[in-house]
Formats: structure tokens, sequence, C-alpha cells
């Protein structure tokens, strides 16, 4: 059939089983926005492209589907540049489309032209530049597949508007020819003997996992590990949610904010065993005290990440859910009653706690009544800084999906728009931004999206009045003298949601703290929680950058 | 140390910027590269010449292969290869060396390839080592001008 280029993408978008397309348009891309004026795929109009790049992630971490984001070329293009970095950081797979200048004015300073290729060459797994309309269908099915196989990742298409105006005969691929991307699913057998051998033999293990448990699907076969083997399991923070934390073998999160015991566990370790994990700086803290009497087993996709930072002693390359099945097969249970007892010892020494206030609202006080409200039916997403650290530690995750953070390029300003494609992606659940007051205003105009579209997303602002880890680390680090980070002005969030048409509500009172959450939770539309915490509360445990992550700081010991 | 790097990939547009930039990135510069489609014309074959640490060579070395047109990837650096650099040099030629610069350039194998009133351009293929070698020795002439291809390798041998 002859189709224009715009028709044979939308066409294309819609094989792939593309419900939403988060974006802004513009000029060039003006043809594809009249195809999709009649496409069954419905269309996000968010505030801005940022915005865009992190509903498309957010819905992709939150369903296990490709996100895709579509941008203008120039300023709407490069607007996306932040979100897949975060994307690619942390291994979600977005297809972001973008519109470019006519292919004959490629180079010659167009009215808003941006070499995007070029500009997200290394923030991307793959990205094209289409030049023929022949290609549209074949790139459109290589992208999807490029970006949610292997080592998942972001993948960018940029259209010219000239091909997308242009007719041709549709043929549709049934197959991907990509002769130089082959990822390895099943694990080396003997590698996965010997592994099992050492797990066996250990006798203080500890099983440290990330966030390629969560993308594999492999949190059954996770759980299965470490009860079949009696192993004590530790997430990283992207990983939290892989592990149910209520289980008697979850030591949460380990690193930078881990708990006392996740981070005694590994460095006193004798067999460490990794998964979908990598070895991140914010998890070892300082390289040559991390793990240091440990054998290292890594379980992962990417063969690049093998001895990447930590020299690993049996690598498995592979998905981590293949590998476990066959892994599980061989593994026997070991009582290890000295370790566990160990564990126990330091669990309760060094509890994660906090100082507990009548007079004022303390954060993780917060996350904890959202915890029990939410009746673990809850999906979180975060911003970055202390409120992040929080919901990562005082929220109890026990199901993959459920917790939404940019890990590993930390972006402010990601948590508000990846709950809004998180809600779209799973409408049954509660879909919870927790944010700071700084944070949240990096991309505050989309409540003019959630409130239009009543996209029923709860933010729970925890307001300090200023950007708590930098004030944290000010402090803590830098005698003090607090540069920057006053966040005088900030607006009055009740009002500003009534604005934007949604409700808000102020929260200045402990008391006041439960009941507002369970009328939030009741509102079957956007609200915001301005939560009027203690801006002298700061997030510990803490290993200082740089040390050993046995070497914590604020711990009660 | 110094690394000869073969690269497989697909003659695709960006695969070139993808490799180049994952070497530039962390801060290395590279000594030489080399590019040309193989016996398939769907495939061409990278070679590149690069110095650093060995870690984060080995790093680079995955990352690479990891680019979606990348087909494979050997470093050379621990295997028996054939290496060969082309080279074109204009000396000049001081009054009554002509006969003394010819001798070194036939002791080299190396080709004339043009004659001037007061230089000879050398066409000459080697390794590395004899054509920085057969340069030390023209030097003391003058040398005007000096285009090479950078290295290309070749595994010995059939595996």
């Amino acid at each position: 059939m002859i189709k224009t280029g715009s028709q044979i993408l939308l066409d294309a978008l819609i094989r792939e089983g593309v419900e939403y397309i988060f974006g802004i348009p513009g000029g060039v891309v003006l043809p594809l926005f009249d195809k999709l004026y009649d496409s069954p795929i419905k269309f996000i109009l968010t505030r801005h492209e940022q915005a865009a790049g992190h509903a498309a992630d957010g819905y992709a971490r939150a369903t296990g589907k490709v996100g895709v984001c579509l941008a203008t070329s120039g300023p709407g293009a490069t607007n996306l540049v932040t979100a897949i970095a975060t994307a690619h950081m942390d291994s979600i797979p977005i297809v972001a489309i973008t519109g470019q200048v006519k292919t004959f004015l490629i180079g010659n300073d167009a009215f808003q032209e941006a070499d995007i290729v070029g500009i997200t060459r290394p923030i991307t797994k793959h990205s094209y530049l289409v030049k023929d309309i022949k290609d549209i269908a074949r790139i459109v099915k290589e992208a999807f597949y490029i970006a949610n196989t292997g080592r998942r990742g972001p993948v960018l298409i940029d259209l010219p508007v000239d091909i997308t105006i242009e007719k041709c005969e549709e043929v549709i691929p049934t197959t991907v020819d990509l002769p130089g991307y082959k990822p390895k699913y099943e694990g080396n057998i003997r590698q996965i003997k010997i592994a099992a051998d050492v797990i066996n033999s250990a006798k203080q293990p500890v099983v440290y996992t990330g966030g390629g448990i969560i993308t594999s699907e492999s949190s059954g076969e996770l759980l299965e590990l470490a009860e079949k083997g009696n192993l004590p399991v530790t997430t990283t923070l992207m990983g939290l949610g892989g592990f149910p934390e209520d289980h008697h073998l979850s030591l949460g999160m380990l690193g930078m904010h881990g708990t006392v015991y996740a981070n005694f566990a590994v460095t006193e370790c004798d067999v460490l065993i990794a998964i979908g994990s990598r070895f991140d700086d914010r998890v070892t803290g300082k390289i040559d005290e991390f793990a240091p009497h440990a054998k290292i087993v890594h379980i992962d996709i990417d063969p690049a990440s093998i001895s990447k930072n930590i020299q690993v002693d049996i690598p498995v390359v592979g998905d981590a859910k293949n590998i476990l099945q066959e892994l599980n097969k061989q593994i026997h249970f070991a009582e290890r009653k000295e370790w566990f007892d160990k564990i126990k010892q330091w669990k309760k020494k060094n509890p994660l706690t906090y100082n507990k206030s009548e007079d004022v609202i303390k954060p993780q006080y917060v996350i904890e009544q959202i915890c029990e409200a939410a009746k673990g039916n809850a999906i979180i997403t975060t911003e970055v800084g202390q409120n992040q650290m929080w919901a990562a530690q005082y929220f109890t995750y026990t199901k993959p999906r459920t917790f939404i953070s940019s890990g590993g390029m930390g972006t402010m300003g990601y948590g508000f728009p990846a709950a809004i494609g998180a809600q779209l992606g799973r409408p049954d659940n509660i879909v919870v931004d927790i944010a700071g007051d700084g944070s949240i205003q990096m991309n505050i105009q989309e409540l003019s999206t959630v409130a239009r579209l009543n996209i029923p997303v709860k933010i729970a602002i925890l307001n300090n009045g200023c950007l708590g880890m930098v004030r944290q680390w000010q402090e803590l680090f830098y005698n003090k003298r607090y540069s920057g980070i006053n966040l005088n002005g900030n607006p009055d969030f009740v009002k500003l949601a009534e604005a934007y048409g949604a409700a808000g509500f102020l929260v200045e009172k402990k008391d006041d703290v439960r009941p507002t959450i369970e009328k939030a939770f009741s509102i079957k539309g956007p609200v915001i929680m301005d939560f009027r915490v203690d801006p002298n509360e700061n997030v510990f445990p803490m290993v200082p950058a740089g040390q050993a992550i046995h070497r914590m700081i604020g711990t009660m010991a | 140390m110094r690394h000869v790097i073969s690269i497989l990939v697909e003659n695709k547009v960006g695969v070139l910027a993808r490799i180049t930039g994952l070497i530039s990135g962390r801060g290395f510069n590279i000594d030489s590269l080399a590019v040309g489609e193989t016996e398939n014309p769907a495939l061409s074959r990278i070679t590149l010449v690069v110095r650093g640490d060995e870690a984060i060579l080995e790093q680079v070395r995955k990352q690479i292969g990891k680019i979606i047109d990348v087909i494979k990837v050997v470093d050379f650096t621990n295997e028996e290869f054939v290496e060969r650099d082309l080279m074109l040099i204009r000396v000049n030629v001081p009054a009554g060396k002509r006969g003394e610069i010819i001798e070194i350039i036939d002791i080299f194998r190396g080709k004339i390839v043009d004659v001037g009133q007061k230089d000879l351009v050398i066409e000459i293929a080697g390794t590395e080592e004899k054509l920085d070698a057969l340069l030390n020795l023209l030097r003391p002439y003058g040398i005007k001008e000096l285009v090479r291809t950078g290295s290309i390798a070749i595994a010995r041998g059939v595996k």
C-alpha cells in the first residue's frame, strides 16, 4: 500500500504495541501530527520535552514496555537530552523520535536545526538519521528491538520532514537483521557450575542485586535462589523491589545510604554474588576495601560490565532469568548459623532508624505513613536528593517495578514526569512522586498535563526550604558554609496546585500527615501534599564519598 | 602501551563517530586510524592505533564491541600480525646528493613516484618502525612534506 512517511512511522509504532506517545509538536513534525490526529495511539501533550522523555521512561520502568517520546527539531530535540541520558544511565528502553529539517537543509544552519544524532551519540544505545522513506519501517522495528533486548537503553530516530511527506509502497519487515548485535542470553554452563559450587561452599555469602533483576523479570528466581540457598540479599537503589524487603533474608539497600548491616555484610562476606548490578561508585565506596575477602560471582547481560570497576572471579554473562533458573537447580541449603547470628547482631545494634519527634514532621515519618497507607499497592517515583534516599530507605518495597528513580544520572525533576508515565502504564496503582521542594520545581509545569488529563498522580513534597542534600554535604564536609541552597521564595504549593486545577494540601503538624495522605489517595485526580518537614534532618547512615562502605557516619552505634 | 585494534563494522553512517567518541571521550589520542571496505562491500575494517592505560583500553575495547554496527573487535597486541603503513615523502635534494638519497631509498625498497628540480617524492610501505627508520635517514636532507595512511593490520596464519 502507498503511504506517506508519517503514516508508515505511525503504523510501525502500532505494530510495536505503542499505546502512548509523550511529546510536544512543532514545525517539522506537523505532517506526523496530522496523521497522529487519526491514530489510535494516544498522544500525551507535556509542557516541556524533558518531561515527555521522563514520562516515556517512567512508563517503561512501570510496565517493562518501550516508552516513546516525540519532539520537534532543534530545541525540541535538545530538550530531550537530559531524559535520554537518564534512560541511558539506568538502561531503560525508550525510543525518542525527533523531527529534523529537510534532508537537503541538514548542515546548513536551517531554522530549528540541531545535530541531535551527534549530540546524543554518547547517551544512546543506538541512533538513526532516516535518509530514505523506504528505511522507516525497518528502522522502527530495529529501534524497538535494540531498545528492549540485551542491556536495555534509549534509541533515537531522527526524521527529516521531507521524508515524512514523501510517499512510497509500504514494505513491512518481518525479521531484524543486525549482524553486530547478538545479545547473549544463555549463561555458560561451566561457569554456572563453578558459581554454584562456590556459593554452596560459602560460609558468609551475600547476594547483591541491581536493576537487572527487574529488567529481566527475575525476582521470582532471585527469591528462589535466596530461599533455596539460605542467602541474605541486599539490593542497590535500582534493584529496590527486586527482592521483598519484608523477607527475613533481606538486608535492604547497600551503598552510600544503605543499611549498616548490608554494608557490613558485604565487607565481611566470603562470597559476593552480584546479579544485574554494575559495582557503581555509590555502591562500592572505596574500591580497595570493597568486599576485600570475597570471591566475586558476577551475573550480568553486559560483558563490558564484567571487571569494569571490581575484579570479578567468576563472571557469567547472560540473562539473569535464564542463568538463575539453571543456577537454582544446583544450589543447596546451608544453615550458616554463625553468619546469620552476626547479621542479626548488626541488625539489632544498627537498625535503620531516625530520631523520632512529636513536635516537627520528620521526612522519614512521611515516607513510612505513605507506605502504610498505600498497603503495598503504590508505585513510588522520586526526585533526586534527600527525598530520593528517604524514599529508598523508609518505604518497604516488596514488588518489582514499584520504585522508579533516576539512579545513575541523578536527575532532579525526574520523578513527577516519570510518575505521569507510570500512572498511564499502570492505571490501577496509586502513583506517588516523593519530591523535594527544589526538585519538584524542575518540572512543575507538568501540573498542567496532569490536571488537564486528570492523571491522578500524588506528589508528596518533603518541603525543607532548601536544597537538602547539598545542605547536608555542606554541613558535614564544608564547615556549615551554606552556599546556594536557600529556596527562599518558594511558591505556595497549595495555591500553585489549585491554579493549575489540581488539589493541594499544606501539612504542618505531624497528626495531619496520615489523614492528608488518606485524603489524597481517595481523590481521583492529581494532588500536591506540601509537608513542612524538619529542615535540619539529614540522610543517615552515610558513607562519605570515597570512603570504604563499612565506615559509615550517623549510625546509632 | 601501543595497541593495534582491528574493528570489523557494518558500512553505515555514524559507526566511526561512535568508535572515536568512545576513545576521545576518555581523553585518549588516536595515533592513527585507517578505514576501508573489506572483501564484502557491506563491511568495513577500521584499524586504529592507540596508547593508554591497559585497564581503560580493555574497557574501551569492550564498549566498542557493544556498538550495534560493530561486528568484531580484535586487539592485535598479544597476537601474531602483519602491519603496514603507507607513506609519501617529499624530500629535499641538495646539490650533489641525489645519488646518495636514491641509494637509501633502494635499500628500504621505496619507490620514487615523482621527480622535481630540487626534490623527490617517495612512496614506501612497511611497519611503523621501518618507516620511522627511513625518516631518520632522510631528515638531514630536509623533509618538505609527509603523508601517512596510518597502520593497517591483518592476522598471521589461519586460526
